[in-house]
């Protein structure tokens, strides 16, 4: 009984060790050095505390409308002649604060290439680590599907799935995972391959473990480095693909306007003066998209066993 | 009458990685003599290959090349620019490597790969150059040479492709050639042909051979000389009748003694305890005491010099063994 | 005779192109379908008896790691039987052979390769014994491992590492301590020390032998080291492209190998008691390709003693004295 205590406690002091094993992991020590990624982390950070406890700090709901005054619209943003501090950004032709508007379609675009991210890298996963790990007609056919899939622009296809669908955050994502799921499959379908050939799964097997552990308990977990990778990249991609929709206007709905339906709604009144309608949203889609990708070419140099 | 070709003289190269400094040779010295044989063996981390490398200054970051002189027809390889190094590489100095597979570029055929070295460092116009291959081909034992100038290296087999390398290796008549680890990938008959094709054609052509390797066996058979290192220092070195037969370091001696061998019943082998140090926490004093079975306090406390115990039989040990084994 | 293991005119083959497209030819204004063969073991026979240490020597491509990866089931058999403990074992399906994995394990080659690089220790070692119900649950698990590992020369306070953290000595010990989580009678070890260092190399044949000595095992031992086999094994078998084509005591074989290929291949060995470079036997030409066999024995293209009779008929084993036999015409 003794010794099972012990072993109990050598397990809990062990699990404390965790953090101070990853701060003195390689990954973090050059992660430490490499001010890009930071740069990134930060932007993203600042972008997920807008969307989170960004609404309670704004001055306004830009979409209730109680709080909406036509008095205020065409408001140049602060230190512009005209301008007021109320409204750092301005406002637009309905009034409508371009901070307040901007902080809550972050928080729609984000939801939106998250959302949009897991579904397609759950999906493609599954279908890429069949396809690698069975081969023959399941790879075949899995595979067939793909290159069929990547024989046309995803956005197109995506454009094509909205005209149908109709406008709505659901269709949205519905899309951009038929869009996105290829990737994955064919990265995860890559690696398994390489994987499956290595000792440690044929020790798995000639232990008598079943496929279906094989593939959860140690692929997945090797191939997963190769995933994270093209998700952090796939969030930006997935964030402008959507600002391209909506821009296009078949995107999100009007009621839920993301920072590329914001850069819309302001390019229809650019020409009359209101260049801060559309510039702010853009300018910020801009910054978001940039700070994954610097996030995300830090993981890929880092994670990528090719480059190692 | 002997005649120097190469000297090394207290080479340092350490690694800066991101957990510290990595001394992978440290404080190195050797002298190397034309048409001499020299072997530098020792276990992986022993900083055998990097010594072969800094040679050559093939040291990427993080590796840098502290301190020493690499004294090469007396001229010091150490301060030498890229641009004149490119000029030594593969001319003078030239350097096989462990892996026939990788060390020949799979786009170009066998008349293209070594026709480029000979391209880059002689003067030679293109029916010399061709003559030239099927000469080296011919030399390196590949039957048909003319037939087989137009092959690609997939269509060799991997002894076959270890003969074109050593031919490209041999193309611009260098005088030093740096082998490192040659044979480790291959099967043993066929290492045994190409050990003895070296060693011919060394010995022919009167070119000086630094062979890098694990395999003491290997060593035994080709070098006249060699050097044991050991976490990147020289531990013994010598004439290698002497080193094999009559070792005095105990690490050497505990290595030889670790192989099984043909002629022997013994049911248990005699092993080095423990293994090779942590790079980034060497112990202080002599690196190998941890392990030794002779260890006493001085060992724990103090490095030890290398120093000649015999002629020309030099060790680096504060209780070295008697030559017949026991120790004094 | 109280064979442990008995394996039986095993034969192995592989597709050449795995994809179907591939097998398709056009050829004189036809298509065909052509489905070429890797003949990677021709009717390999021999068996292994209790506590017996069996060697298998060739070199690379010569079809040993294919028969000992058939054996144990990880590619199924072409054909032949494989005898194991009186069952033959060469059609069991997933299900039967579960019982039969308890019984075989595997130790492998790289120390890199052969861990999942994503398991800490504690886990590599539970995970056979938790599947197979060895333990009744992790608590005695636990306990378990911390023996193995203490077992094979490796520290309680190992247990929660990760494989990267150790060196490739210790990470065969994990292999080694992986096989052993199950109690198996018999272990197929697939050149468990060729890419360890020398002084390493000893501490885990010693590591082998002495597990042995505790635990009665039998072993299946490849290599292509001649003097670690000589060292390890109490009988051997020499492979030539599929083939065996010498096997039976050790001392035998070594003490007077019959067979050509078996002499050539020792006399290349190098040593480390004086030079024997220019007594090497050089064999001639290269392996013939395994997918085209030759006819006949299938040294002949490379054997300094070829006759006629060579290139059309296939030599058998023979035994040319008790527990030594070989398949050459010469006899």
């Amino acid at each position: 009984m003794a010794e099972t205590n012990k072993i109990g406690k050598d397990i809990e002091i062990k699990k404390k060790n965790r953090l101070k094993e990853f701060l003195e992991s390689e990954f973090f020590f050059n992660y430490k050095r490499n001010i890009p990624a930071i740069i990134g982390t930060i932007i993203i950070i600042i972008f997920l505390l807008m969307a989170t406890i960004g609404p309670l700090l704004v001055t306004q709901n830009p979409y209730n409308l109680s709080e909406i005054q036509l008095m205020d619209a065409y408001k140049p943003p602060a230190w512009v002649d005209g301008g007021e501090w109320k409204f750092p950004l301005g406002t637009d032709s309905q009034g409508r604060d371009i901070l307040s508007s901007v902080v809550y379609g972050s928080r729609i675009s984000l939801f939106i290439g998250l959302t949009g991210m897991l579904l397609s890298s759950f999906i493609g996963t599954v279908l890429g680590l069949a396809a690698g790990y069975f081969g023959g007609k399941i790879d075949s056919f899995i595979m067939r599907i793909a290159d069929i899939q990547l024989s046309f622009p995803a956005t197109l296809i995506a454009l094509f799935i909205m005209s149908i669908a109709g406008r709505g955050i659901d269709n949205l994502l519905i899309a951009l995972t038929l869009v996105g799921w290829v990737i994955y499959a064919r990265t995860v379908r890559g690696a398994t391959l390489s994987e499956k050939k290595k000792e440690y799964v044929e020790a798995g097997k000639v232990i008598g473990l079943p496929s279906r552990k094989i593939i959860t308990k140690h692929i997945l977990p090797n191939v997963m480095t190769s995933m994270i990778v093209i998700a952090t990249i796939q969030v930006g991609t997935f964030i402008l693909t959507e600002a391209t929709l909506s821009f296009l206007g078949v995107g999100v709905p009007v009621t839920r306007p993301s920072l590329g339906l914001l850069v819309k709604n302001g390019f229809d009144v650019l020409f009359s003066g209101l260049w801060w309608a559309s510039t702010f949203p853009g300018l910020f889609i801009m910054l978001l998209v940039f700070g994954i990708n610097m996030l995300g070419d830090f993981l890929r140099d880092e994670l990528n066993p090719r480059l190692k | 009458m002997v005649e120097k070709l190469l000297e090394v003289k207290d080479l340092k190269t350490y690694f800066h990685t991101f957990k510290g400094i990595v001394k992978a040779v440290d404080g190195v010295s050797f002298k190397l003599n034309k048409g001499e044989i020299l072997g530098i063996v020792g276990e992986s981390g022993g900083g055998k290959s990097v010594t072969g490398f800094s040679i050559l200054k093939l040291i990427d970051d993080p590796g840098k090349i502290e301190n020493g002189e690499i004294l090469f027809n007396g001229e010091n390889l150490v301060n030498k620019s890229e641009k004149e190094m490119k000029k030594i590489r593969g001319s003078k100095i030239s350097m096989i490597f462990q892996d026939p597979m990788t060390s020949l570029n799979p786009l170009y055929t066998i008349q293209q790969q070594i026709g480029e070295v000979l391209k880059i460092h002689t003067n030679m116009n293109a029916e010399q150059r061709k003559q030239r291959c099927i000469n080296l081909l011919d030399d390196v034992g590949i039957p048909q040479p003319e037939a087989r100038l137009k092959s690609y290296p997939h269509q060799f087999s991997g002894g076959m492709r270890q003969r074109a390398i050593i031919a490209a290796a041999l193309a611009a008549e260098p005088e030093l050639i740096i082998a490192d680890e040659p044979t480790t990938a291959l099967d043993v008959t066929i290492q045994a042909q190409i050990l003895r094709l070296m060693k011919k054609l060394v010995k022919e052509k009167n070119t000086s051979l630094l062979l890098i390797t694990h395999d003491l066996a290997v060593v035994a058979e080709m070098v006249d000389r060699a050097i044991v290192l050991y976490c990147g220092q020289v531990m013994e070195t010598g004439k290698i009748d002497d080193l094999i037969h009559q070792p005095i370091h105990p690490y050497t001696y505990g290595l030889l003694n670790s192989i099984p061998r043909l002629n022997d019943q013994k049911k248990r082998l005699s092993q080095i305890e423990g293994m090779v140090p942590n790079m980034f926490e060497l112990p202080k004093g002599c690196n190998y005491a941890p392990r030794c079975d002779y260890c006493q306090e001085r060992c724990l406390k103090e490095e030890p010099k290398i120093r000649e115990i015999y002629e020309g039989h030099r060790v680096s040990c504060h209780y070295p063994l008697s030559r017949e084994g026991s120790h004094e | 005779m109280n064979n442990l293991l008995k394996v039986e005119n095993l034969k192995q083959r592989f597709d050449l192109h795995s994809d179907f497209l591939d097998k398709i030819k056009f050829k004189n204004g036809k298509f065909s379908f052509v489905n070429k063969r890797v003949k990677a073991v021709n009717g390999v026979n021999f068996s292994i008896k209790k506590g017996e240490v069996f060697g298998l020597v060739g070199e690379s491509g010569c079809g040993k790691s294919t028969t000992a990866k058939t054996i144990i089931k990880l590619y199924e058999p072409e054909s032949g039987k494989i005898i194991f403990n009186g069952e033959d074992i060469s059609n069991y399906n997933y299900k039967e052979m579960l019982p039969v994995r308890r019984n075989i394990q595997m130790i492998f080659q790289d120390p890199y390769a052969s861990l999942n690089p994503r398991q800490r220790l504690q886990d590599i070692i539970m995970e056979p014994m938790l599947f197979h119900d060895i333990v009744s649950d992790r608590k005695e698990a636990y306990a378990k491992m911390l023996d193995i590992i203490e077992k094979v020369g490796l520290r309680r306070e190992h247990a929660y590492r990760f494989p990267h953290q150790f060196s490739g000595g210790q990470r065969q010990r994990i292999g080694i301590a992986r096989s052993l989580a199950v109690e198996p009678e018999f272990i197929i070890a697939d050149e468990p020390v060729s890419a360890l260092d020398v002084s390493i190399q000893a501490q885990i044949l010693n590591i082998l032998m002495d597990l042995k000595e505790e635990f009665h095992f039998s072993y299946l031992f490849i290599a292509h080291d001649l003097s670690v086999v000589k060292h390890i094994s109490d009988r051997l078998g020499v492979m030539y492209l599929g083939f065996l084509v010498e096997k039976g005591n050790k001392e035998k074989i070594f003490s007077d190998p019959q067979h050509p290929y078996t002499k050539a291949l020792f006399s290349a060995v190098p040593t480390i008691d004086g030079a024997n470079l220019d007594e090497i036997i050089e064999l001639e030409g290269q392996v013939p390709d395994p997918v085209n066999l030759p006819q006949g024995c299938c040294f002949h293209s490379r054997c300094p003693y070829s006759m006629p009779i060579c290139e059309e008929e296939r030599p058998e084993l023979v035994e040319i004295e008790e527990d030594h036999m070989v398949a050459c015409h010469l006899l």
